[in-house]
């Protein structure tokens, strides 16, 4: 069972970089056009004004 | 209006009430760099995007353009020489449609705060609930001694700062109403919180078997994912409903010594000159000093016939001017105009409403204090039973109140009303209010009005082949002269039945009269029954004479709204009482109540009979549905049990009205009657779902048997069946 020392703290940690990475969308804007981002990206022009 | 036709489909639905109109015109203009918003309802596609934001970045004096898809919007960072309306022109000419909307009416949609912060709880309480989860199956799985006492701590360690941060709308809630000294849903899911986690936590340091800290957590996570959805749904009707009013743009051409200026209609002050040009709407409540022109006050009165203006004539915000370009001295503007004075009619109109209390306060009111009840009972009987053993009888209290929790009951209104409004969003109805789909499922009878809600507002002339064609060709060779509605609508309609106008020469038209040209070396006049010398018949008509000879009407009457007709019928077979309600005249209300099926008519009404009539059927046990775009409705919509105008409407009226229909069809609000009975017997479903699994629970949970297991698959099995149930409203 020592493997738990490693075990729950990784779980814990990979868990935390999740909810880390979703408060940094939510604060970047990233939900603001769901649909322009999907098209967006089909797009072949070079984005000179990324949404901040 | 196409924008009106393609409602975006990505914006989710549904519930609360627009902006206050007075808002909206008692802002300041912001200073500094201009921040232009306009609506693009055309763009779909990721050229769209490219080609839009092209054609405006090479606009000079444009510093940055960025369209947003989802809200079909585009803003813009410019210098302040540059005007909305120049931007418009460019995109016109590269061929997408776009219309100034106002940036400051906008507010709510683009810093939505409360909604990021329910999200931001629900990832930490989804987070942390998992985590825990995962190490309660452990001690599920049979954990002994040290390993499940380290498992408690560890779930305790990441349970008590989640629960504690994740539930504070819960708290907040529960404190307010108990300082009214209400129950409300939130006051036992706060004290089951509480409960919970201290009892937990106490038992964790006896080294005890059973700690509940997944179950606070669960119930956590599932009832802040029924706030969230709630709160969405609300939160995009908002948004759209804000555009609708954003789109009108209050400006009026303010004239000092001699000079016009473009400014805000809030900015005027009585005493300010204004000019109002042919099919303009008037800005302000004010009197004519110059020009002559007809005033089209189907908004305000319901009256189909346009109404002379002239030196003197009082005209008031919200006419529309038709021919001839006025120039109004303002008595009254922005708050104290007349159309902001219903405001307070529409106040006292809705102090009824304010009562009804919907399905899920109902179900809080019977089901907190049985809640409250049962744990302590449960404590009480428990310590009586067991001899005072504190420790068992809170346990089995907590377990009580953990699986009495209305997890399920939380979830059962807005999974259902989020499914609900976003198919009603997708047939281009926005709920406004959050009770209205409760309130439109119950109604029995329906009231319309006539003049721009069953009928376009757009007259079509009838009866054309009983005028002689001499006549007529005189008619259109006058008609094409005018840029009047009745005109035009002549004009086209002759044109369609293959007239070709007769040869008129010094052709003329008089503002608020008509027009006039020779034929055939004689006078011919089209115009106003008074200008040509003729006796009005009541009807909306125009008149001809030519030469001295008879004059000859030409009778209009208004073209159905598409749906009208279909609407009606529906509604008829669905056993709903109609009614007809309309500021217009008798002859005319009674015609079009014959063409379209209604037997029961109101004519020349009042704003107040208007009302009145609505009150009197609520008076009878009725439940009406109000249907309706003017001014002189507005304190009818709001009396009324629930109401529906169309986008076109008047500001006033649509922030009166419940539910706004954004196409020009009327057809879905018979889907809407359908959509929303369906609506409540999910509702009734869901409530009567999680009142099984209670039931079914609560004696396990009062016998002392129910563990944290057990709570957790009760909770999450009932919220699963119940999210699943509403789905079926699609």
């Amino acid at each position: 069972m020592e493997v738990l020392v490693f075990l729950i703290p990784i779980s814990l940690f990979l868990g935390g970089v999740g909810l880390i990475a979703f408060f940094w969308t939510m604060k970047t804007k990233q939900y603001d056009d769901p649909e322009g981002d999907s098209h967006r990206i089909l797009s072949d022009e070079y984005d000179d004004t990324p949404k901040a | 209006m196409s924008l009106a036709e393609t409602p975006h489909p990505a914006a989710c639905p549904a519930c609360v009430a627009l902006p206050e109109a007075a808002d909206i015109r008692d802002r300041s203009v912001p200073e500094g760099p201009a921040q232009i918003q306009l609506s693009l309802p055309s763009i779909h596609c990721a050229g769209c995007i490219s080609g839009v934001e092209r054609a405006l970045n090479a606009v000079p004096g444009v510093s940055s353009a960025r369209v947003n898809l989802t809200l079909r919007r585009a803003s813009i960072e410019a210098a302040p020489g540059v005007s909305a309306d120049d931007l418009i022109a460019r995109l016109q000419t590269v061929g997408y449609e776009a219309h100034e909307l106002d940036a400051t009416a906008l507010a709510a949609t683009t810093t939505d705060k409360a909604g990021r912060d329910l999200a931001m709880r629900l990832a930490v309480a989804f987070f942390a609930n998992m985590n825990v989860m995962l190490l309660s199956v452990a001690i599920w799985a049979g954990a002994e001694g040290v390993t499940r006492d380290m498992f408690h701590w560890l779930s305790g360690a990441i349970a008590i700062p989640a629960v504690i941060f994740s539930g504070v709308p819960f708290y907040r809630s529960a404190l307010s109403a108990l300082k009214g000294w209400r129950l409300n849903m939130d006051v036992p899911i706060s004290l089951a919180l509480i409960l919970a986690l201290a009892l937990s936590l106490w038992e964790t340091q006896l080294h005890g078997h059973h700690a509940y800290f997944d179950a606070a957590l669960s119930l956590v996570f599932f009832l802040l994912l029924g706030r969230f959805l709630d709160h969405r749904t609300r939160a995009s009707a908002r948004s759209a409903a804000e555009e609708l009013a954003a789109l009108e743009v209050p400006k009026a051409l303010r004239v000092t010594n001699g000079t016009e200026t473009d400014v805000y209609a809030a900015d005027l002050r009585p005493g300010d000159v204004v000019r109002v040009r042919p099919g303009g709407r008037v800005p302000v409540d004010g009197v004519v000093i110059e020009g002559e022109s007809e005033l089209d006050r189907s908004l305000m009165t319901g009256e189909s016939l346009p109404a002379f203006a002239g030196r003197d004539t009082a005209v008031s915000a919200g006419e529309v001017n038709l021919t001839g370009p006025l120039l109004v001295r303002v008595t009254a503007a922005g708050r104290d105009t007349s159309l902001h004075r219903i405001a307070d009619l529409v106040a006292v109109a809705e102090s009824g409403r304010a009562n009804y209390s919907s399905l899920a306060d109902r179900a809080a009111r019977a089901y907190a204090p049985v809640v409250h009840l049962l744990a302590l009972g449960a404590f009480l009987a428990w310590m009586w039973i067991s001899g005072g053993d504190l420790r068992l009888s809170l346990n089995i209290a907590v377990a009580t109140l953990i699986i009495t929790c209305p997890c399920a009951m939380g979830l059962a209104v807005p999974a259902v009303t989020t499914a609900a409004s976003g198919r009603l969003f997708r047939k281009g109805l926005l709920i406004k209010d959050g009770t209205a789909l409760e309130r439109l499922a119950e109604v029995d009878t329906v009231v319309f009005d006539k003049t721009g809600t069953l009928t376009m507002g757009a007259p079509e002339p009838a009866a054309l082949s009983d005028v002689p064609r001499g006549d007529l060709e005189v008619a259109l060779a006058l008609a094409e002269a005018s840029s009047h509605p009745l005109a035009l609508s002549l004009a086209q309609a002759a044109r369609a039945a293959g007239i070709r106008p007769a040869r008129a020469e010094g052709l003329r038209e008089l503002p608020g009269h008509g027009v006039e040209a020779t034929v055939r070396g004689e006078r011919a006049r089209l115009g106003r029954a008074s200008w040509i010398g003729a006796e009005g018949s009541g009807r909306t008509a125009t008149w001809l004479q030519v030469g001295a000879g008879r004059p000859v009407e030409f009778v209009f009457t208004d073209r159905l709204r598409p749906g009208a007709a279909e609407v009606v019928g529906a509604l008829r077979a669905q056993g709903k009482r109609i009614l007809l309600v309309s500021g217009d005249a008798e002859a005319a209300v009674r015609a079009f109540a014959e063409q379209i099926g209604i037997e029961e008519v109101l004519a020349e009404a009042l704003p107040a009979q208007k009302a009145a009539r609505v009150a009197e059927l609520a008076g009878e046990g009725h439940k009406v549905l109000m249907v309706g775009d003017g001014l002189n409705d507005t304190a009818a919509l709001a009396a009324a049990h629930v109401s529906i105008s169309p986008a076109s409407a008047l500001d006033a009226a649509r922030v009166a009205s419940d539910i706004v229909l954004l196409g020009n069809d009327l057809a879905p609000i018979s889907d809407a009657v359908d959509t929303a009975v369906k609506a409540r017997k999910r509702i009734k479903e869901n409530f009567t779902i999680s009142t099984i699994y209670n039931v079914v629970a609560v004696p396990i949970a009062l016998l002392g048997f129910v563990t944290p297991f057990i709570a957790a698959i009760a909770m999450s099995a009932s919220s699963i069946t119940v999210s699943l149930n509403a789905l079926r409203v699609r």
